[in-house]
């Protein structure tokens, strides 16, 4: 057991746990961040994906000593306030999701990828995308709504991003 | 589970369940209801005789209680706030969605102040289940009526206030208003200080479709913010104090017995460890204590030869259970004289299709959180059988269905993957030993192991022709995969049709579209081979044959906008299928691109035409059309279960390939509205024309008849 500091979604938390455990269960066991998911535990469907220092990373294969210190922004800290992230306003707009267990995740990688390629074409959302698993089959949609958000300039946006 | 005693979860449910559904019991006096409700207006939803048998398993109304067939209630409260309650459950179908919009158009409330109370069974009424595409045909009509005896109700009540005739008043916005006095009154002043109970009247006039203001419109998501922003609670999210981790041992193989089990290093952990009859399981405060406990457990297990994928289509024609009907409504469908219309055909065409077993892989897998008080039982799962759970568990702690509450949050999907209660039972019998609230989430290689499979099947087809193109004769063999979708609706004057079941090797159970997509499969594809026996184009042959008007339109309305007849490039292959399903109607076209040196298949583009009935909402239609289309995608050309000796040889999202961005064709989507017809289901029905139109345009670009599901895991060579 070890107390491991972590900075997430702009606050600190101090936690008692062993440094090899995974990011995902300290997130959803130890600080009841739920918004992001287990769905494989193998970094192989994307429901778990957080975004560290800026980059989308899977936290169930991601042990939670590695990001001790570093900046990690969970679905719950992407929006301001009431005020939606662009990526997460989009995502209910075009109504790209059904039972929407992947969303967080989704919506994490395509904040990751608007933040490296703010204006991507199709097959380069489909390559970064390509991690994340809708079952439900609304890809179409998804990549349609992170078109209309790279087309979203403004304030909103950058802030995200920068994140 | 033995191989012989794998028949726990009925092939197709949606009939067998009818049959066994549990009585509802409700018993509440009316006093009490408001009591439960605070005051205001409840309209109950009565069940006609004839459907009472079938969805709640009977009963007969008495005295001042209300009555027991209840299928679904509204409450308006003194604020004006619309409270439903139906037991159906959402698991991404968009129901919470669309069965507010239908209360929302007949009560003229907006869709904000509206309230679903789903799939809990202390609240709600008891309903068999979600799946089988019922919910709209069924709910959707019942909320509408409901919806419009409440919003009647209140007319009564502003005429009598004003002392008007009810027929001058109408209701909008929340309000009854009196047009010609000037006036109106908001629904939370007509309810206020009331106790007022009443049930639908026999036929009530509904809005006709034509009409619709707020169904009929693509409303998004009513909770879709909470969704976006990771506020939503799933089953695998839940959490009480002082709550447990659970975990389960599981056996080396399917059918194994414990031989021998030392779980005393667990103990020493602190871990709470039960071992009833087969079950070991641990519970520990934190997740992972719970696996370093489970992984401390030593267990000796025995267990049988099994078979295995090499010699599954063999096995399955040979352990047939002939007589043993498991879906009750009769196996096997004659007419006229199929062995005369054989030998008297011009061209006979003989063809043997199979289907592997396929896992649904939800992405949410079983969940549970299980919490006892006393004798009583609350449980928090993702089922599309709450109140099937609830007599699960009833039975396993040997307790009355009343002591046990399941409640079931907006769970992450189901396939028809959770009708049932493993993760409700385990964690219940960890609660129970550890006295706290024990949380239980399946690890993905549990769900690929320890659920169900969309059955494995062979099919054999044998049909007669005439040189003019006309099927004098289909004969149809299905061996273990279903009889959903088995008959043909093509006509053909001599039939002879036969559901066999099987001891299946492996778990089974319903699976979107059940066994609608691998008959679907091998009726379109010989379709298409008997089309190419008579040199006949694959449309003209199927409307040369069929005469079902609604089948015929979106036949048409697909080629249309597929440009069916259109001139190809080499390694291009456009292929069709389509059918009849769940009371829908579906005609989906396939354009695929072969590359001929590496075998690779490329589905480029498809073009779906659907036709439900009065269309509810547009755009979760598309996206139900447009999902099915995806899902269907891994069925079709990669996904299969590999199994050896009761044990899972591919069960983890690494071994077992379902659809991904990468794999998107682009999707065109027709919608045919008959605002005449009553609105039916559309999660099932469009997926089962997508298998075969994959199969017919690599035939067309290739020349090479793919008769197995999936057709191409290793590109085309190799398979």
């Amino acid at each position: 057991m070890a107390t491991i500091q972590l900075a997430i979604n702009g606050k600190s938390y101090s936690v008692e746990t062993d440094a090899q455990t995974s990011l995902l269960t300290v997130l959803r066991e130890h600080l009841d961040l739920t918004g992001s998911k287990y769905g494989c535990g193998e970094g192989q469907c994307g429901a778990c994906t957080v975004l560290v220092d800026g980059k989308s990373q899977r936290s169930c294969i991601t042990r939670v000593g590695t990001v001790s210190g570093k900046q990690i922004t969970t679905i719950e800290g992407l929006a301001t306030g009431e005020q939606l992230h662009p990526v997460q306003q989009v995502f209910l707009d075009e109504g790209a999701m059904q039972c929407a267990y992947c969303t967080s995740g989704m919506i994490m990688s395509a904040v990751a990828l608007l933040k490296k390629n703010p204006s991507p074409n199709e097959s380069e959302i489909v390559d970064f995308m390509d991690g994340n698993v809708c079952r439900c089959g609304t890809y179409s949609r998804i990549i349609t709504a992170i078109q209309k958000a790279a087309k979203m300039q403004g304030p909103a946006m950058a802030k995200g991003a920068s994140r | 589970m033995s191989a012989k005693t794998n028949f726990e979860i009925p092939l197709e449910p949606e009939r067998y369940e009818l049959r066994a559904g549990s009585p509802y019991r409700f018993d509440l006096d009316r006093r009490d209801f408001f009591k439960f409700l605070g005051a205001g207006i409840v309209v109950v939803s009565v069940l006609k005789p004839a459907v009472v048998a079938q969805e709640s398993g009977g009963g007969r109304r008495r005295g001042e209680s209300l009555p027991k067939e209840i299928a679904a209630w509204l409450h308006i409260g003194e604020d004006g706030k619309v409270t439903v309650y139906t037991g159906k459950v959402e698991v991404g179908q968009n129901i919470r969605t669309s069965l507010t919009q239908a209360v929302s158009e007949e009560l003229h409330v907006p869709i904000s102040k509206i309230e679903l109370v789903m799939g809990d069974t202390k609240l709600t009424p008891f309903d068999m289940g979600t799946f089988g595409s019922r919910t709209t045909p069924t709910m959707n009509l019942q909320l509408r009526r409901v919806a419009a005896a409440a919003r009647d109700t209140l007319i009564g009540l502003a005429a009598a206030q004003w002392k008007v005739d009810a027929q001058r008043l109408v209701a909008a916005d929340g309000k009854i208003k009196d047009p010609q006095g000037n006036r109106s009154v908001e629904y939370a002043a007509l309810t206020k200080g009331q106790q007022l109970t009443q049930e639908l009247p026999a036929e009530d006039p509904l809005i006709p479709a034509a009409d619709w203001r707020v169904a009929g419109q693509s409303t998004p998501k009513v909770d879709g913010r909470d969704f976006v922003t990771g506020r939503h609670r799933y089953p695998s999210d839940q959490k009480l104090p002082d709550m447990l981790y659970g975990k389960v041992l599981r056996p080396a193989a399917f059918g194994a017995t414990l031989v021998s089990l030392d779980a005393t290093k667990s103990e020493q952990m602190g871990a709470t460890v039960v071992h009833d009859g087969d079950f070991v399981g641990v519970a520990a405060p934190t997740s992972r204590l719970a696996e370093s406990a489970l992984e401390a457990i030593r267990a000796d297990w025995k267990a049988e030869p099994q078979p295995s994928t090499k010699e599954l289509f063999d096995y399955l024609r040979k352990n047939t259970t002939e007589g043993h009907d498991v879906t009750g409504d009769g196996d096997s469908y004659n007419v006229g004289s199929v062995d005369q219309a054989l030998s008297s055909a011009d061209h006979k065409v003989t063809s043997t299709y199979t289907v592997a077993y396929i896992a649904h892989v939800p992405l949410e897998p079983r969940a549970a959180l299980a919490k006892w008080d006393g004798d009583q039982l609350t449980v928090w799962t993702g089922t599309q059988r709450p109140f099937g759970v609830r007599g699960q568990l009833a039975e396993a702690f040997h307790m009355p269905e009343d002591h046990v509450r399941v409640f079931m949050p907006d769970t992450g999907a189901a396939y028809g993957g959770k009708h049932t209660g493993e993760t409700a039972i385990e964690a219940a019998r960890l609660a129970k030993a550890a006295k706290r609230p024990v949380k239980l989430v399946w690890t993905r290689e549990e769900e690929f192991t320890w659920a169900y499979f969309r059955p494995a099947g062979v099919i054999d087809v044998m049909a007669g022709i005439r040189k003019d193109g006309t099927i004098t004769a289909w004969e149809m063999h299905n061996y273990n995969s279903g009889s959903a979708g088995i008959r043909t609706y093509y006509d053909v004057p001599n039939q002879r049709i036969v559901f066999h079941s099987v001891n299946s090797p492996l778990r089974q159970g319903s699976y979107r579209a059940l066994a609608a997509t691998a008959n679907h499969f091998a009726r379109e594809s010989h379709m298409d081979e008997l089309a190419h026996a008579v040199k006949m184009d694959s449309l003209e042959f199927r409307l040369k044959n069929l005469k079902d008007e609604r089948l015929r339109a979106v036949f048409h309305a697909a080629a249309k906008q597929f440009g069916w007849g259109k001139t190809k490039t080499a390694g291009q292959g456009f292929g069709m299928g389509g059918g009849y399903e769940k009371l829908g109607n579906i005609a989906t076209f396939a354009e695929v691109n072969v590359d001929v040196k590496s075998g690779e298949v490329k589905v480029v583009r498809v073009v779906s035409a659907f036709e439900c009935g009065a269309i509810v909402n547009p755009d979760n239609l598309r996206n139900q059309i447009e999902g099915s289309n995806v899902q269907g995608l891994g069925g079709a050309l990669f996904e299969a279960i590999e199994f050896e000796n009761g044990k899972i040889l591919n069960g983890r999202l690494s071994q077992y390939r379902v659809p991904r961005f990468s794999d998107l064709p682009k999707l065109e989507t027709v919608l045919v509205d008959r605002k005449d017809i009553p609105s039916v289901g559309a999660g099932e029905c469009p997926m089962i024309g997508l298998a075969p139109a994959i199969a017919n345009a690599i035939f067309d670009a290739t020349g090479t008849r793919l008769r197995s599901l999936p057709l191409v895991p290793n590109g085309l060579k190799a398979s």
